[in-house]
């Protein structure tokens, strides 16, 4: 089955979905979310089926490649390594939740099945650029994501999602663009030919010059750093969280800001490896500065989904950190952080979506206080899903956190140490959030709030259950991620001097 | 100087023409030709459609001549057509393909009427806007036929404009395909004045230009001794830094320039795109930009490369100029045909990035750019044709161009509203989009060449460029109406015979086939990238 065209297929299908979405008839057009959603599911289907024939020792799998435009170097190449197979699993699994929870969030049948099809839309925007293998081609997908949520936000948003999607959009295009000049670099100062832009001939490059390697490395990074997003550009995010349906933000923040880290890791640091040594140290700082920026701004929202939106940034400190540790077991710690912060987060979002209807606030402060009292399982699912956030042991989360630190420990102790401080932080915003909302004496007023229904713990069921699978058996994860993050560090060490420790990640599997 | 010998004293019978070499000119000058005739002696009533049918056969004939040309173009590729008039090289043969296609395009949009059989011309140019006279041609049913043969005219002369063996040819070319512009520009049916403010303002800094070129001809055949260019360019090796040769090419490249639409030379653009009658505003922001290219690309390739390490920094000035001008004037853009005639200047100056590199990548660049902003530029202004002022009664009136009154056009005419995106987002050069194939090749030409400060440049107004081009998205499909309704009431899709949509949905086409799979026909561009040196 390695012949069969699985990744087109993945891209395709949802592409095929959106438009039966957006064309179904009058009557039927009442449908079009299930419709959407039956699909969504079918594609995981596929997904998984793709990830069974999966050989964890096998470099990229499921590679496709044909020419495109020869005169550029462009292919049309896709294939995935571990970070890639687990990064579109987590896309396919978060779509039909999302699609799931957003029932009472559209009002007409017709503004459902556009909301339906745009989810689509962005699902084959979000496989196909954790497969491109051709650095054009990834830069297209990159910048085509944008259509589909822009629409997201400034259609179907709330208030000031106007603005916001503007915003949203203007960062966005701002690093594209500064990238497009890097692409464009890559292409004129590269190995060109028909192959110009494929990674496996970009990577380990020798650039012609020093300056050369690190000006187009930045182009890369800094459209990832807003991506991702990171201190200092990471404002469009609280905004875009704010103004747009959590069902989208968990799109966003759960996938999307992801392919800003997969580009640093699968890109920035193969294809320039001296330019990111070159840069670590400042990245590493601004990692840092975003962990606690992030905590610290958490803190003090009111809102919820600008709370949860500000908690990513903090997270996306995290594995940018171990990114640039250059340790082997920070690779792989970040690598599943990517996964696990998706989960997390797209759980906490959709929890932050029921909350929102059931008490027609996003104001943390007039949700509660006291909802526990009537929605003790909402409580108790809001409550386990932000110990994940915070990286409670037995989560997945905790492993990654865990690995990321005791990685960048092994390089730059400081910096980890100093990092742990985040964790507190993050209990800090997390609990307190908890507390505003949820505990204190019952309400009277506060009695006709619903629990959680049986489709709304179907729609977190499945991130919680998978975040403890993975807490306490991360080894298939782990052995999956375990090559990619070798590979990259072996391109990253063999550019210049071996770094001082060489980690051996082995011991770290158990996790919990 | 026996080249120019032999132009000057040489009778007509002592020179080969080659009848198939020049058949694309001469089957639109012929056909522009026969059209005044048809003027004269076909009856009102018959006049319209067979000026309809002969113009389209004509270009339509002219372009498949092209064409064959163009696909076995050393079979034919010549300079020493019609004596030395003409040099066929492949960069013109494509820059003729171009033209053709976007001028056939240009037809429909311009030979289209509304269903209550309205076209976008006044009855009688001649009489004076408001008055009795006016209203009782229009009452009288007359139709404005002499738009055809003008057109075909001014095709012709943007054919033969890129092929031009000499400056003396080029100059004719030059005014040819120039003065049916400018009447053109001044018989719009609505909004007349502005119509013809635009008409005059457009031929009294044309001329003013056309002087310039023909200034600059005469200096150089001073210096030279000759009208050929490449007498001109083979002088140029020889006399070197030579200050009335410069000069001379100099005021060449500022008469070709204004026809591009350079800065500092672009003061024209907004008014007369703005005042022309949309359609012929479409014909003429494609067909003469490309043109107008195509001799620019023949001076500064085929004559002057001996002094472009001197004209480059001039040429880079200039190139700079043009996109940052563009790009930030046309941010505060109200009207939808200004926005745009702002945005064909900073695309002037992207095409002028590539091609000022004077290499090969950076001259397909430019010939593809061309030819997919011509196409993209007529399907543009054909949607901006079909959108028309309703008042409260719900009668039609002239163009809506106000950016106010697009608001919601999305919900009222979402086809059209959906295709001018696609040509917006062409023109902000988004990925998949023929605009961004383009953009990617000069860009990256200027790059290859070292030229960061007009790659980045071209970059940073890109960016900026797209903000107006998605504002104009974002009031068609997200702004509800307005409080109070725009002035002259807001824009609707109107219906016609559906030549305008023919032509929009060619391209469109052309537009999305050209940004998926951009391969064979930048093999095909590439494979015309040259100019013959003698």
């Amino acid at each position: 089955m390695q012949n069969f065209p699985w990744l087109t297929v993945l891209v395709a299908a949802p592409a095929v979905g959106a438009l039966v979405v957006w064309l179904v008839p009058g009557p039927v057009r009442r449908h079009a979310r299930q419709i959407a959603i039956g699909w969504s599911v079918v594609v995981l289907a596929v997904g998984v089926a793709m990830a069974t024939q999966f050989d964890t020792g096998g470099g990229y799998q499921f590679v496709e490649r044909y020419c495109w435009v020869p005169q550029f170097g462009i292919q049309y190449y896709l294939g995935v390594n571990g970070i890639g197979l687990l990064l579109i699993l987590l896309s396919l699994l978060l779509v039909p939740l999302v699609l799931l929870a957003a029932t009472k969030e559209q009002s007409t049948p017709s503004r459902q099945a556009h909301y339906a099809a745009l989810v689509l839309v962005l699902e084959t925007f979000m496989v196909a650029v954790f497969a491109a293998r051709d650095v054009f081609v990834f830069y297209v997908l990159f910048e085509a994501m944008l259509i589909p949520v822009y629409f997201l936000i400034g259609s179907f948003g709330g208030e000031n999602r106007r603005p916001a999607a503007l915003k949203f959009l203007l960062y966005s295009l701002a690093g594209g663009l500064i990238m497009l000049a890097g692409v464009i670099a890559v292409w004129t100062q590269g190995p060109q030919g028909e192959q110009g832009f494929s990674l496996d001939a970009l990577t380990g490059y020798e650039w012609g010059s020093v300056t050369e390697e690190r000006l187009i490395f930045l182009s890369f990074f800094v459209a990832f750093a807003i991506k991702a997003p990171m201190y200092p550009v990471h404002t469009w995010l609280p905004d875009a969280a704010q103004a747009a349906k959590p069902g989208t933000s968990v799109l966003l923040v759960g996938v999307l800001d992801k392919v800003g880290t997969f580009g640093m890791i699968a890109l920035c640091l193969p294809m320039f490896p001296n330019a990111a040594r070159w840069a670590a140290p400042v990245v590493i700082a601004l990692a840092v500065i975003s962990i606690f920026w992030g905590a610290f701004l958490a803190l003090g929202q009111t809102d919820i989904l600008r709370m949860i939106a500000y908690t990513s940034v903090s997270h996306f400190g995290f594995i940018v950190l171990g990114i640039f540790a250059f340790t082997q077991t920070a690779a792989v710690g970040s690598s599943f952080y990517m996964v696990n912060h998706g989960l997390s987060t797209g759980a906490l979002f959709l929890l932050a979506g029921f909350l929102i209807a059931k008490r027609g606030t996003q104001d943390m402060t007039q949700m509660g206080p006291g909802l526990q009292r009537t929605t003790p399982a909402l409580a108790g699912t809001f409550l386990v899903v932000g110990l994940s956030a915070v990286a409670l042991p037995g989560l997945s989360t905790f492993v990654s956190e865990f690995m990321v630190m005791a990685g960048t420990y092994q390089t730059h102790r400081w910096w980890a140490i100093i990092s742990a401080l985040g964790v507190i932080m993050a209990a800090l915003y997390i609990l307190l959030a908890y507390q505003k909302i949820f505990t204190g004496p019952k309400r009277e007023d506060l009695t006709g709030v619903r629990d959680l229904s049986l489709r709304e713990a179907w729609v977190v069921g499945p991130l919680i259950a998978l975040m403890l699978v993975l807490g306490f058996y991360p080894a298939p994860a782990l052995n999956t991620l375990k090559e990619p993050a070798s590979d990259v560090l072996s391109v990253v060490d063999g550019a210049r001097a071996p770094v001082a420790v060489l980690p051996d990640s082995s011991d770290q599997e158990g996790g919990e | 100087m026996m080249f120019h010998q032999s132009i000057l004293n040489t009778d007509a019978t002592g020179i080969a023409i080659e009848w198939d070499r020049l058949a694309p000119v001469l089957i639109v000058l012929g056909a522009a030709v026969v059209a005044v005739l048809v003027e004269a002696f076909v009856p009102r009533k018959a006049r319209r459609p067979v000026q309809i049918i002969l113009s389209i056969l004509a270009v339509v004939a002219s372009g498949l001549m092209t064409l064959m040309m163009a696909l076995a173009p050393s079979d034919y590729i010549s300079n020493t057509v019609a004596g030395v008039a003409v040099n066929l090289d492949p960069a013109a043969l494509y820059i003729q393909l171009a033209v053709a296609t976007s001028a056939l395009l240009g037809l429909l949009v311009i030979a289209d009427r509304t269903v209550q059989g309205e076209d976008a011309f006044t009855p009688q140019a001649a009489s004076v806007p408001g008055s009795e006279y006016e209203d009782q041609a229009r009452r009288a049913g007359l139709v404005q036929t002499d738009v055809y043969p003008l057109v075909l005219f001014a095709t012709g002369g943007m054919m033969l404009f890129p092929v031009a063996g000499d400056l003396l040819t080029m100059f004719v070319a030059l005014e040819v395909l120039s003065l049916p512009l400018y009447l053109l520009s001044g018989m719009a049916r609505h909004r007349r004045l502005l119509s013809q403010e635009a008409s005059l303002k457009y031929f009294l800094l044309g001329a003013f230009a056309s002087a310039f070129f023909l200034f600059g001809s005469a200096w150089v055949f001073g210096a030279t001794g000759s009208l050929n260019l490449y007498v001109i360019a083979g002088s140029m090796t020889e006399l070197g830094m030579d200050p009335i040769l410069l000069v001379g090419v100099i005021l060449i490249c500022v008469g070709l320039f204004f026809k591009v639409g350079a800065v500092p030379f672009h003061s024209w653009t907004p008014d007369v795109y703005q005042g022309a009658p949309t359609p012929i505003t479409g014909f003429m922001a494609a067909c003469t930009k490309i043109a107008a290219f195509g001799a620019l690309l023949r001076v500064l390739y085929s004559v002057v490369p001996s002094l472009k390490v001197d004209l480059k920094p001039a040429l880079w000035t200039v190139a700079i100029l043009t996109m940052v001008l563009g790009t930030v004037v046309g941010v505060v853009q109200q009207d939808v045909k200004r926005m745009l005639a702002y945005s064909a200047i900073a695309h002037a100056g992207f095409i002028l990035s590539g091609l000022v590199t004077f290499t090969t990548d950076g001259l397909t660049g430019s010939l593809f750019y061309l030819f997919t902003y011509g196409v993209a530029t007529v399907g543009g202004f054909g949607v901006i044709a079909l959108i028309r002022e309703v008042d409260g009664e719900g009668h039609m009136r002239g163009e809506a161009t106000a950016l106010d009154q697009w608001r919601g056009l999305g919900r009222r005419s979402p086809v059209l509203a959906g295709a001018f995106s696609c040509f917006l987002l062409t023109f902000a050069g988004i990925p998949l989009t023929s605009g961004f194939v383009g953009k990617f090749a000069v860009f990256s030409a200027a790059f290859g060449d070292g030229a960061w400060a007009l790659g980045l440049t071209g970059l940073a107004c890109s960016a900026v460029a797209a903000f107006f081009y998605f504002r104009v998205i974002v009031v068609m499909f997200f702004s509800g109406e307005p409080a109070q309704p725009a002035r002259g009431g807001l824009g609707i899709g109107v219906r016609t015979n559906g030549l305008t949509q023919v032509a929009i949905t060619v391209a469109l086409a052309l537009t999305l086939v050209l940004g998926v799979v951009p391969g064979w026909f930048l093999d095909f561009t590439q494979s015309l990238s040259y100019f013959i040196m003698p």
